[in-house]
């Protein structure tokens, strides 16, 4: 649906989807601030909140690759501030593990970001999201879930049909 | 991904909030509205200008009731702020409240974005994230913690004391914790304060000693406190007590023991007085102190540095409570609520060198210059220069550190009106011409502009313009006098001010330890290192902490009826906390599917509180719910998907990743 949005001179410019996780803690509170100072960024993120970057299980990322992000962005407390102590070191290892398994998969790593905003560093927000943003927007999108219904066809030489999920 | 048999009879709610137009003119409210009604499940789909209202909250209620509505999503402001508010009227119309589930719509979504076609997408997308995932709530019971009902006082000023004293006073047992060795913190340092100058001493001393006699609270001065364990309700303390090498029982503030002291006159350099007088190696920090004890500096005692001193002062010590030999003592306590109070600390004016302080002797800070103006102070109140000289001209510096992306951004609040009230004070003690540089003048507060009005009626001089410079008069081979340079931005012209004294307003900022003391609590600070409150109008003095409270100077530089004020509110949480006896908290714990657990132990060493343990006899992890903070790291790392996060399941997570991405699942994968 965002493919659909207008640059202004009547031509469809491609948006990015990017699918963020972020800590109670420190980076959601930092997002909510971010709006209570009114301060303005890129709207092509999707925030979903977990009580610590933790918690932020290897499978969360790859199922969102997998179902259509174009980036996955992690937002921690720092080094040091955790509100559970560390779970953002468990978030570092995972997620530095996960940088070489998405490589190995043909995703370029940059798709996947992880950044440490503390509840106090509103702007940070913005200034990661969109660069985190404009730099998906360079590489292009990745559209895993079309990749593989192509590839599908090819396999099978016959449209697949989509439904609803519920159904 | 599969769903189960009971999601057949989910019947789900959606209400999105137009807050005003703070989402509405913003976010096509229509067109999400219109989009939810379509999505599976969902039976109604409703806008209100202000959900949170009462009206806005019946309006839920009532479809629960009468179209038997058993998940609600309501798209409105920031769970922080209203998540509470729906839950608990989701739960007064019958329905468990883990039912829910709130869409930040607000922050994150119409007050950060511009493009209201982006915006309305964004939130369709969240929407469509929030009712996948209500399906799969569970009802939960709220855990209860039990509150114990003694209280942690950090840090002795004006805040803690008032904060104390309140509990205290209200029957609590309270420990006031304070680093210096005695309480007072800075307005203890000041003879007189404004707005109404009243004497400061006059004001605190009473409290001080309240505190010291006060049947419910045990006060430790010259004590830190060094680990802090446990949660809401149940922390675990250590406090430090360092040894004054006196024995806290037997002096009885007589002071023969200073008298006695082999140095005759005091060598060195007096904390209180901020150097501006020299005291012995055994000394009380100020004549009011309390507690009325002495305190024994290793550092600078003779005995401790070469152990051959004639120890007059034991000799003289009647009760024998000159004990050198005294260690430090570790405290441990328990304790169910904490108040922060630790304050401030003064800017350094010694990073804006063209000042000159500590180059040119003349130039003070205000902090100095109180204590110059306080009668038990290194003057006894003169107003004399270190040559011993009375000053016949003063300029007051207003904003050093202060206002300046050099140094500190924020307006230090006080600085306007202590100056106001120094130049009052030094007039009416020295009769000196005095110039205020100001940049601006601020007075905001109760009679603080009457008081402004009235002093500048009393002939002090004020200028407008920050001041450039500052530099020793060299000319006509002239007269130890300071020149300080400024723009007149009212005239538009430079000048050039002699003085003989200057004064340097600087500015309030966060302590330095700031930083470890908040990790020490598990709180949070902005960046420039002042306390965070967890709301700015709402919850002006509770942190993202559960039961720790913050009072005075370490949230935000204020002066003393603002300081004592918040101490007041503190101290009424704390006291609604023990009231009610105890406190529920999201029941975000985790626990282990016994027969899928294959006893791998890997999240064992993972968990920071210790939570989880291993059944020997099943060969299974299993996890202590009353350890579980809830962080979900033990979640994540199970490599056999056999632990669960309530509120946080993978299914919860799983379902909003679809949701925001608007995926569509093929045959086979359903
Ligand atoms: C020069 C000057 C003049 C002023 N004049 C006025 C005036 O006339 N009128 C007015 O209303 N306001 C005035 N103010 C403001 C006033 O000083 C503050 O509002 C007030 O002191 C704040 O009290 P507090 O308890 O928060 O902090 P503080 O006074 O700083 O007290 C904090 C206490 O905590 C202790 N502490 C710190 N860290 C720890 C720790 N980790 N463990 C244990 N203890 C700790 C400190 O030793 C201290 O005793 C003035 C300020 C300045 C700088
Ligand atoms: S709570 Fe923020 S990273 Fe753990």
């Amino acid at each position: 649906m965002m493919e659909n949005k207008s640059n202004g001179n009547g031509q469809k410019e491609w948006q990015p989807k990017i699918v963020a996780f972020f800590c109670n803690w420190c980076t959601y509170t930092a997002a909510d601030s971010a709006g209570v100072s009114r301060i303005k960024y890129a709207p092509n993120i999707r925030i979903i909140r977990v009580m610590c970057s933790g918690r932020v299980d290897p499978q969360f990322i790859l199922d969102s690759f997998a179902k259509g992000a174009d980036g996955v962005l992690i937002g921690g407390c720092h080094p040091g501030d955790c509100h559970y102590q560390e779970g953002n070191y468990k978030c570092l290892r995972r997620f530095r593990l996960l940088q070489r398994v998405i490589n190995s998969f043909g995703i370029e790593p940059e798709r996947l970001r992880l950044e440490w905003i503390s509840a106090s560093e509103a702007d940070r927000v913005r200034v990661v999201v969109n660069e985190m943003v404009n730099q998906v927007k360079a590489l292009g999108p990745l559209a895993l879930p079309q990749k593989y219904e192509e590839l599908k066809k090819e396999i099978e030489h016959h449209p697949v049909t989509s439904e609803i999920k519920e159904e | 991904m599969t769903n189960q048999g009971n999601n057949k009879d989910i019947r789900i709610g959606f209400y999105i909030c137009h807050c005003g137009t703070n989402i509405a003119s913003t976010v096509d409210v229509q067109k999400v509205v219109e989009f939810a009604s379509k999505l599976p499940k969902v039976v109604v789909s409703r806008d209100y200008k202000y959900m949170c209202s009462d009206p806005g909250q019946e309006l839920i209620q009532k479809d629960i009731k009468e179209l038997g509505l058993n998940r609600i999503v309501v798209a409105a402001c920031s769970p922080f702020l209203h998540e509470k508010t729906f839950r608990n009227a989701s739960s007064q119309a019958g329905l468990n409240q883990f039912y829910f589930q709130m869409v930040n719509t607000r922050e994150q979504n119409s007050w950060v974005h511009l493009d209201p076609y982006a915006s309305t997408e964004k939130a369709i997308d969240l929407v469509r994230a929030a009712i996948y995932r209500v399906v799969y709530h569970k009802p939960l019971e709220q855990k209860r913690v039990p509150i114990h009902p003694d209280v942690l006082v950090v840090g002795g000023g004006i805040a803690g004391i008032h904060a104390a004293l309140t509990l205290a006073n209200a029957g609590k047992k309270v420990y006031l914790v304070e680093r210096e060795p005695s309480i007072g913190g800075h307005m203890a340092m000041f003879d007189k304060t404004f707005p109404t100058l009243d004497c400061a001493a006059c004001i605190l001393t009473p409290k001080m000693t309240a505190v010291k006699n006060h049947p419910n609270i045990t006060l430790w001065t010259y004590s830190e406190v060094i680990g802090v364990d446990g949660y809401v309700g149940n922390f675990k303390v250590k406090v430090r007590r360092k040894p004054r090498y006196i024995n806290e029982d037997l002096c009885i503030g007589c002071l023969d023991c200073i008298e006695a002291c082999v140095y005759k006159e005091g060598r060195f350099y007096d904390e209180f007085n901020l150097g501006l007088s020299k005291r012995k190696p055994v000394y009380i920090p100020f004549p009011q102190a309390v507690p009325l004890l002495v305190v024994i500096d290793p550092e600078t005692c003779i005995q401790f540095k070469s152990g051959k001193c004639k120890q007059t002062c034991v000799e003289v010590c009647e009760p024998n409570a000159i004990d050198f030999t005294q260690k430090e003592r570790i405290e441990e306590i328990e304790v169910g609520t904490i108040i922060i109070a630790t304050g401030f600390q003064t800017f350094d004016p010694k990073k804006i060198p063209y000042y000159g302080y500590g180059t040119y002797p003349n130039v003070y800070t205000a902090l100095e210059v109180e204590r110059l103006i306080n009668a038990s102070g290194p003057t006894q109140g003169q107003i004399v220069l270190r040559d011993g000289t009375r000053p016949k001209s003063i300029a007051i510096i207003h904003c050093v550190g202060s206002r300046d992306k050099n140094t500190n951004q924020w307006c230090s609040r006080v600085c306007c009106l202590y100056s106001i009230k120094l130049a009052h004070l030094l007039k009416e003690r020295t009769e000196a011409e005095i110039y205020n540089f100001y940049i601006d003048i601020r007075t905001p507060g109760k009679m603080m502009d009457e008081f402004f009005i009235r002093m500048k009626e009393e002939g002090i001089k004020f200028i407008r313009g920050r001041v450039a410079d500052i530099y020793p008069d060299t000319s006509n081979g002239c007269c130890g006098k300071l020149v300080v340079k400024a723009e007149d931005t009212l005239v538009g012209e430079i000048i050039k001010v002699p003085v003989d004294m200057v004064v340097l307003s600087i500015g309030l900022e966060p302590r330095a330890d700031a930083q470890e003391i908040r990790r020490m609590f598990n709180i949070t600070c902005s960046t420039e290192g002042f306390y965070i409150e967890r709301h700015p109008k709402l919850a002006p003095v509770n942190t993202f902490t559960d039961g720790i409270f913050l009072a005075g100077c370490c949230q935000g530089p204020k002066d003393i009826p603002d300081t004592v004020a918040q101490a007041g509110a503190a101290a009424a949480e704390a006291l609604t906390l023990i009231d009610t006896g105890y406190i529920e908290i999201e029941p975000n714990t985790a626990f282990v599917l016994e027969d899928d657990c294959s006893g791998c132990k890997s999240c064992i060493p993972l968990c920071p509180y210790t939570a989880i343990s291993f059944l020997e006899d099943k060969k299974k992890a299993f996890i202590n719910e009353v350890l579980c903070k809830g962080c979900g790291t033990c979640v994540a790392a199970c490599p056999s998907g056999s632990i669960v996060q309530n509120l946080f399941e993978d299914e919860e997570i799983f379902s909003e990743i679809v949701g925001v991405l608007n995926y569509t699942y093929h045959e086979e994968e359903v």
